[in-house]
């Protein structure tokens, strides 16, 4: 990849605004001084809104935390009972009162329990969207546009190039692979929340109803996406003791990414290696991380979701953060919508 | 096109051969004539379209989209039919269709120059990603997909369950969309008949010696003569129409036309290709590196010409004139051989000289140290053998003269592809030399192979255990003078090389021996291998 852009990220240049507005970018995160409070602070904050339960959005530590109730949940699995002093369910759709700020959780499609936040004071409205995708997900609610006078969007997948194809034809494609490669096991990547879940529940909706083998980090979440409901049918973990075939020939297999530059990977038969993800549309991406079957499976918009829902929610002006904004801010410049880059430190852009 | 693009994305990111050649196989299988024909000759590199220029289809895009978009875009992808393809957008309505690629490229073939903007754009409109991208390889002739003409005839034979050698000597009398090759494989017709007479037919191959593979055999019922490095050819010259050929039958006749015509020989032989003299001639053969540089020639360089003249130097004969001189026995051929080369051209042909011995130890000792240095070893011939198409066991053998060997540093290593790919098996290793500030190791070669599983584990542990930086998927390792790691390489010569920063490049460099028991400032300098320059193994 050239990706000089993307290379040549630039440093935290903090976006001049007026003291006075709602949200401003501050070095722990998006701030709201009048309600004095932080979405996504990417360090310890006193009171901390949550958008979802992504390690680079939700972080350990904070005194008070206000998200959905999965999201708390995910975040106990994921860091423990004392993740933070004191927590406060969210619900979707009701107004809560902060320090005076109104605020509002609303379904945002990315990963179970994820959401985008509205804030209100003085009769104008910020949504935050966190991170967010329109495509129809059987593992969590679908997006809800929120009408606001300023939407702040992620960025990830925000360059034309990026229209991800169906993840049905894309789970299609490993099924096929199984077919063709029988004696093979298929080792899958993918992330341990949210991307795990929807692979299988898509595998599942797709007849495969053979057992799917999975690496211990993804364990304790998938069995709490059972408990909410989410059928991910026969689980098995990917370990070697008393399975009839060790090296799992002709079976899928899912892991972490991290997992497959471990000594991990080597128990698999001539694995095939897979990845869902939606830089797997770049075939220089695939190709540098060694794998032999992309699966383009994204849990963000892409550029055509991202620009249709711009136009859809239709708001007097556009922040944007998290990814590629310069290509994005272009585009509302180009449909006459002011918009501007956020600078937000402390992301992961490249996670998916 | 849906399909073809599938296969053409899997291929490039499959690195097993056996795997590429299934799906290839399956494809073949599942795919209706004319596409597959089409498929085929584009992987074989056959095909021949109007090409269409990347200014072209960039222009096309920008019909559509915002300059400074698209080159946010290009410049994240770096590939520029890769970029169209995903950022194209057709116009609302036109859902995606698939057009059968043979219907692509008949369409191509047809369509006059002012037609062809119209065409590309109408194509890219109807296709989803994959096949746009397929597609614009394919018309700007940018289809690198990692598969040779030879790994495609595999697949032709897996999937008709037929022998290579028959599709090899089918191959150049046939063309795109090859109908009746299908119809032969998928068992609805009879194997086609040729018309062009000058047909590549499929070379004998020889196996390795292996340990024990001499003993009982008794040296006076076979003829030993050298193995020149140069390349296996074939020269066929039937009825006025002249070829040249690899081994695997691709045809060369346009890099060698001094070749062609003083081909003035009726019938096919079997000989090296070289360059520089021919014995009889009374010059020197010129280096296998002298050879590479004809060959990476497109165009005709005369200084080349001059400097490097081709021959052939003969080793066997398959057809004298019409007669198919391949069932009789090797002694027969050569006389039947040695008195066409007498005819021929002395500038152009000369006939490979056979060495007298009489044990094998004596045999052995001449393998050792041959009196040419473009000399990589000594073949072993039946007398009585026919010529029989392929690599058999028994009749012909080849027994190498031994690769050069140097100790090396441990450089950098790079995860391994398939049951490789969580090992750290692709090494890059150095030896000393002088440089600015003082003594450095400076990269000379990369092997991946050589080693057993217990040395990969051992390799593999060191990488993890002493990485010392990452470049992407690369680890540079700990490489100093009293810590590191020495492996002894060995490689069948060496080329002199602008592109390497130490000015030499190893043929098949491998990891022969791992070495623990050295220290890294005991490796070779850069300095022996610069000695070894030129010299062939
Ligand atoms: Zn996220
Ligand atoms: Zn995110």
């Amino acid at each position: 990849m050239r990706g000089q852009l993307a290379e040549a990220r630039l440093p935290a240049i903090f976006v001049r605004m007026k003291p006075d507005s709602l949200l401003y970018p501050a070095p722990k995160g998006l701030y709201c001084q009048k309600g004095d409070f932080y979405i996504d602070p990417v360090q310890p904050v006193e009171r901390a809104l949550i958008t979802h339960g992504h390690s680079d959005h939700a972080r350990a530590g904070h005194r008070r935390v206000l998200a959905t109730r999965e999201t708390l949940d995910i975040m106990r699995i994921r860091y423990g009972d004392g993740f933070c002093g004191e927590s406060e369910i969210a619900k979707l759709g009701e107004a809560m009162t902060v320090n005076g700020v109104r605020v509002s959780f609303h379904p945002a499609g990315h990963v179970l329990g994820s959401a985008q936040i509205a804030v209100e004071a003085g009769g104008k409205r910020i949504v935050v969207s966190g991170d967010y995708k329109r495509r129809s997900d059987p593992t969590c609610r679908p997006f809800e546009p929120v009408s606001c006078d300023v939407f702040i969007t992620e960025a990830t997948f925000g360059l034309p190039v990026f229209h991800h194809p169906d993840d049905r034809a894309e789970t299609a494609r490993l099924l096929a692979s199984l077919k063709q490669f029988p004696e093979r096991a298929h080792v899958v990547g993918a992330y341990a929340l949210g991307k795990a879940q929807r692979v299988i529940a898509l595998l599942r909706q797709q007849g495969y109803d053979e057992p799917i083998h999975i690496h211990g980090a993804l364990a304790k979440l998938c069995e709490y996406y059972r408990t909410e409901g989410i059928d991910l049918g026969d689980l098995r973990p990917a370990t070697l003791a008393g399975d009839k075939r060790p090296d799992f020939a002709g079976g899928i297999v899912i892991g972490p990414p991290s997992a497959f530059a471990d000594r991990w990977a080597r128990r698999f038969a001539e694995p095939v290696a897979a990845f869902a993800s939606g830089w797997m549309l770049i075939r220089q991406r695939a190709k540098q991380r060694g794998v032999e079957l992309p699966l383009v499976i994204s849990d963000h918009c892409d550029w055509a979701e991202l620009t249709g829902t711009i136009r859809e929610i239709a708001p007097a002006e556009v922040w944007v953060t998290h990814g590629r904004e310069e290509a994005l801010v272009r585009w509302c410049e180009l449909e006459c919508i002011p918009a501007r880059p956020l600078h937000l430190v402390g992301y992961d852009d490249e996670g998916e | 096109m849906k399909a073809f693009a599938e296969l053409l994305g899997r291929l490039v990111l499959t690195p097993q051969r056996n795997a590429k050649i299934r799906l290839l196989a399956d494809y073949f299988r599942s795919t209706p004539d004319p596409s597959r024909g089409f498929a085929l000759a584009a992987i074989a590199g056959t095909l021949s379209l109007n090409t269409v220029k990347p200014a072209l289809i960039r222009d096309l895009l920008l019909e559509r989209m915002d300059e400074v978009l698209f080159h946010y875009s290009y410049d994240y992808v770096g590939d520029l039919a890769e970029t169209v393809s995903l950022a194209w957008e057709p116009p609302q309505g036109t859902a995606p269709a698939d057009i059968p690629l043979g219907e692509v490229v008949e369409r191509l073939q047809r369509a006059g120059r002012s037609e062809v903007r119209s065409l590309v754009r109408d194509v890219l409109d109807r296709l989803d990603t994959a096949g746009r991208f397929a597609f614009l390889k394919l018309v700007t002739g940018g289809l690198r997909i990692g598969v040779s003409a030879r790994l495609a005839k595999q697949a032709l034979a897996d999937m008709g369950g037929k022998d290579i050698g028959e599709i090899e000597t089918l191959w150049h009398g046939l063309s795109p969309p090859y109908l009746p090759l299908f119809l032969w494989l998928s068992g609805e017709a009879e194997m086609p008949v040729l018309t062009t007479p000058a047909v590549f037919h499929s070379v004998m191959l020889a196996t390795p010696i292996g340990e024990g593979d001499l003993e009982g055999l008794d040296p006076a019922d076979f003829a030993a003569e050298w193995k020149w490095d140069g390349i296996r050819v074939q020269l066929a010259n039937i009825g006025g129409v002249r070829r040249l050929y690899s081994r695997s039958g691709d045809e060369i006749s346009g890099a060698f036309p001094e070749i062609i015509e003083a081909a003035d020989i009726a019938g096919v032989i079997d000989g090296e290709l070289l360059v520089g003299g021919t014995m009889r001639t009374n010059r020197a053969t010129a280096t296998f590196g002298d050879l590479q540089q004809r060959l990476n020639r497109k165009t005709v360089n005369r200084k080349l010409f001059e400097d490097f003249p081709a021959f052939i130097r003969g080793y066997d004969i398959l057809f004298s004139g019409e007669r198919d001189m391949r069932p009789e026995p090797f002694q027969t051929r050569r006389q039947a051989l040695a008195a066409l080369i007498d005819a021929a051209s002395p500038q152009h042909f000369d006939l490979s000289p056979l060495v007298p011995f009489s044990t094998w130890e004596e045999l052995d000792r001449l393998r050792s140290e041959p009196p040419d240095p473009v000399i990589e070893g000594i073949m072993l011939k039946r007398l009585d053998s026919p010529y029989l198409a392929g690599r058999m066991k028994g009749p012909w053998f080849k027994w190498k003269r031994a690769p050069f060997n140097i100790d090396a540093v441990l450089m950098y290593a790079q995860r391994g592809h398939g049951k490789r790919s969580s090992y750290y098996s692709d090494f890059t290793f150095g030896v000393w030399t002088e440089a600015e500030g003082g003594t450095a190791l400076v990269p000379v070669g990369k092997a991946y192979f050589g080693f057993t599983d217990a040395e990969l584990e051992v390799l593999d542990r060191f990488v993890r255990d002493n990485t010392v930086e990452r470049f992407g998927p690369v680890r540079a390792v700990r490489a100093e003078p009293d810590a590191g790691f020495v492996v002894e390489v060995a490689f069948e010569g060496l080329n002199r090389s602008t592109r390497h920063k130490s000015g030499v490049a190893m043929r098949f460099p491998r990891i022969a021996r791992l070495r623990p028991d050295k220290l890294p400032r005991e490796a070779d300098r850069l300095e022996t291998l610069q000695a070894m320059i030129g010299i062939k193994s």
